[in-house]
């Protein structure tokens, strides 16, 4: 065996080029098909880190009618039949297996009004309604300041905590705590500012969710859910953000919220809105499924590759069995048996396809971190893949070197000699 | 009897034409003998020696060899007699161009599974041998075709075969080579390896202690009763072969004249 190896060495060896051209089929599949599972398992881990977030398990959970999230921008566009979410539902929620915590918030996107701080003012922005829950559960953090107290909801008081990008629209160098604010005629205090943690990244859904992510978005306005109905005048029903213990648990989470949530809706008519939990992991899975469902096609085109490379293999094979008609005769006469005939050209040819396999694994991750440094796709290197990239090589050989090979075992040893 | 042979028929099947080759071959050799086989080229020398060395099946006839008879194997057990019993010397060489004089020597102990180092110790002593032990990691190319046809005794020889066949030893190789060829083989026999070997030189037939011819297929013993006249006959016969021999090499010498190396080295 081990004579064999070293005897399919010195075979390639001496035939430099012609090793090289019969192997690079073998290379380009597997380089191909290397850069192709790195690439997409790189977009895979990225997609599922971006969406479902970083252990932070939130899932919303969100007033929908046909499929669409609604948006409530004035009285008529509250949906009949939905009430506001008491607390008692809300401690429901907060008792199932699984949530953490809940919080229910009303969200404007406020276009039409501005926001006064003196004479300045600053028209586009989020509006919130919150309750106790909202901060934690989404994950603010604290920067200075204070959140919302009991005695805030309970007295109607019109305090208000701002996001870093208000506080910066809004009031430049001024610090803005204990200043007073004027929207819909209405004076707020500022009493707290908050921001996301560090590698927050955007959860865009929709377009209002695009809108309040845009640099020009003058940020966000929190203000105890009590005051709501001060400012727009109605009492309105809210979303919902559920927070999970774990991971795999978020969907169902959320479905289960959602159910509580729908049973204290009265009406039943067509079109009705209903809550409706996001299904992140659902998407990361359509998602991946997808890029999976690619990756099955563009393997089986570089497969079509490393098959022509399989029939190079054989060509050469064949070719070199010719070339060595009367060594084979000779060996075979002074009386090696058929069988280490057969194990000498197909571990050549083994050897050959394992090299370019080998080689086609190290290109395959040498392009995909080329693809990585100039178009930004994430690579990820598979252990599993490159050693199964290795072992198919030497497979190809082992198949595509068999009929040759067997050519060669079969061989006459007196025909084989009387040829020069 | 080491090799026994008897009614042996061949023919070559080509397209609708059968060529009738060997016609009823009986040959018998002792352990030790020294046996030259003659006739002229095309005559069925080296069909028989192919059948002899195991290569090849006759259409008929019995092949015993050491008591065993040879025609019943399977192709394994052929293969396996070829590697153990028998050393084969061919008219041109074939010696792997790719493998060092040593690793060519030591090739059919990889096939006999001899461990590595062994292969390499029993190699380079057959080469000593044949008298190449400054030559064991020339590769033939650097090699003339005296010194390839060593090589290629050394392979035959080294894993201690009890016959050796030699398909005109010395067809390709001038008379000095030829004679240091014989040396070689002379010495062997004497070491109790039986010899078999085709030529069509008397010079080179006159080595071995008993001559066959052939003739378009069919064999024949020369001085196979040994009475005092046709001894005497043959001993004469023997002498004006060897003055000849001498002569041709004298005028061979003669016309390579001055030539103190003894070998030229040919390409192949
Ligand atoms: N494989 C073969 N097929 C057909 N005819 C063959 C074959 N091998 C040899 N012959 C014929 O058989 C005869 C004897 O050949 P061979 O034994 O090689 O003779 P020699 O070695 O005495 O010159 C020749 O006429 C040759 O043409
Ligand atoms: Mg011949």
């Amino acid at each position: 065996m081990l004579e064999n190896i070293r005897l399919a060495f010195q075979g390639i060896a001496s035939h430099k080029m012609r090793s090289f051209l019969t192997m690079l089929g073998i290379i380009i599949g597997i380089a191909s098909i290397m850069s192709i599972v790195s690439t997409i398992k790189g977009t895979n881990d990225a997609l599922k880190e971006k969406l479902v977030g970083s252990g932070n398990n939130t899932v919303e959970v969100n007033l929908s009618s046909g499929g669409e999230q609604l948006s409530i921008y004035d009285a008529s566009s509250i949906p009949e039949g939905v009430p506001v979410v008491s607390d008692e539902i809300m401690q429901k929620i907060r008792d199932l297996d699984n949530v953490v915590s809940a919080t229910a918030y009303n969200k404007r996107f406020v276009m039409d009004n501005s926001m006064y701080y003196g004479d300045d003012s600053v028209t586009s922005f989020n509006m919130y309604g919150v309750d106790d829950q909202y901060f934690h559960t989404i994950g603010y953090k604290l920067k200075s300041g204070r959140t919302f107290l009991d005695s805030d909801y309970t007295k109607f008081r019109k305090v208000m905590i701002l996001d870093q990008t208000a506080a910066v629209k809004l009031f430049a160098d001024v610090n803005p705590l204990g200043k007073t604010v004027e929207y819909g005629g209405q004076p707020f205090t500022i009493v707290g500012i908050v921001s996301k943690d560090d590698d927050y990244e955007p959860d865009i859904q929709n377009v209002y969710d695009y809108y309040s992510n845009l640099d020009e978005s003058n940020g966000l306005f929190f203000i105890p859910k009590a005051d709501w109905p001060i400012i727009f005048n109605y009492d309105e029903p809210e979303n919902v953000i559920v927070k999970a213990d774990v991971t795999e648990e978020m969907t169902k989470a959320g479905q289960s919220a959602a159910k509580i949530l729908n049973s204290a809706i009265r009406s039943n008519s067509e079109n009705q809105a209903t809550y409706q939990a996001q299904d992140l992991l659902g998407m990361v899975k359509k998602q991946q499924q997808l890029a999976q469902n690619t990756k099955k096609q563009l393997i089986w085109i570089a497969g079509i590759s490393l098959l022509v490379g399989a029939i190079g293999v054989m060509n050469i094979m064949l070719v070199s069995v010719t070339e060595r008609t009367s060594e084979i005769g000779l060996k075979k006469a002074i009386g090696a048996q058929k069988s280490a005939i057969l194990g000498q050209f197909l571990t050549e040819a083994a050897v050959l396809t394992t090299m370019g396999g080998l080689i086609g694994v190290a290109v395959g991750f040498a392009l995909s971190y080329l693809i990585h440094r100039f178009s930004g796709i994430p690579a990820a290197i598979s252990v599993p893949w490159s050693a199964g990239a290795v072992l198919i090589s030497m497979l190809i050989g082992l198949i595509s070197g068999f009929l040759p090979a067997q050519k060669a075992a079969n061989m006459d040893p007196i025909e084989a000699l009387r040829r020069e | 009897m080491i090799l026994k042979l008897d009614h042996i028929n061949k023919a070559y099947h080509t397209g609708k034409l059968d060529v009738p080759v060997l016609h009823d071959v009986c040959l018998h050799v002792e352990k030790g003998e020294y046996v030259a086989i003659m006739g002229p080229s095309g005559s069925g020398k080296s069909t028989l020696m192919n059948i002899i060395g195991c290569l090849d099946r006759p259409d008929s006839g019995t092949y015993e060899l050491n008591g065993e008879d040879v025609f019943s194997r399977d192709d394994r057990s052929m293969a396996n007699i070829r590697l153990r019993n028998l050393g084969f010397v061919f008219q041109n060489f074939q010696l792997l161009n790719r493998q060092s004089a040593l690793e060519n020597v030591a090739l059919p102990l990889v096939y006999a599974k001899v461990p590595k180092k062994e292969r390499r110790e029993r190699a380079r002593a057959a080469l000593e041998r044949v008298g190449l032990g400054d030559r064991v990691t020339f590769l033939p190319g650097q090699l003339s075709g005296g010194q390839k046809q060593r090589v290629a005794i050394a392979r035959a020889m080294v894993n201690r075969p009890s016959i050796l066949l030699a398909d005109e030893p010395t067809g390709a190789l001038d008379s000095h080579s030829s004679l240091q060829i014989m040396e070689l083989f002379q010495q062997l026999n004497e070491e109790g390896v039986t010899v078999l070997m085709i030529t069509h030189s008397p010079d080179i037939a006159a080595y071995a202690g008993r001559v066959c011819d052939i003739f378009d297929g069919v064999i024949s013993e020369r001085n196979g009763t040994v009475n005092a006249a046709q001894e005497a006959e043959r001993k004469a016969e023997q002498e004006a072969e060897e003055a000849l021999a001498k002569m041709r090499k004298r005028s061979a010498d003669m016309l390579r004249h001055g030539s103190e190396e003894k070998e030229e080295p040919d390409e192949s």
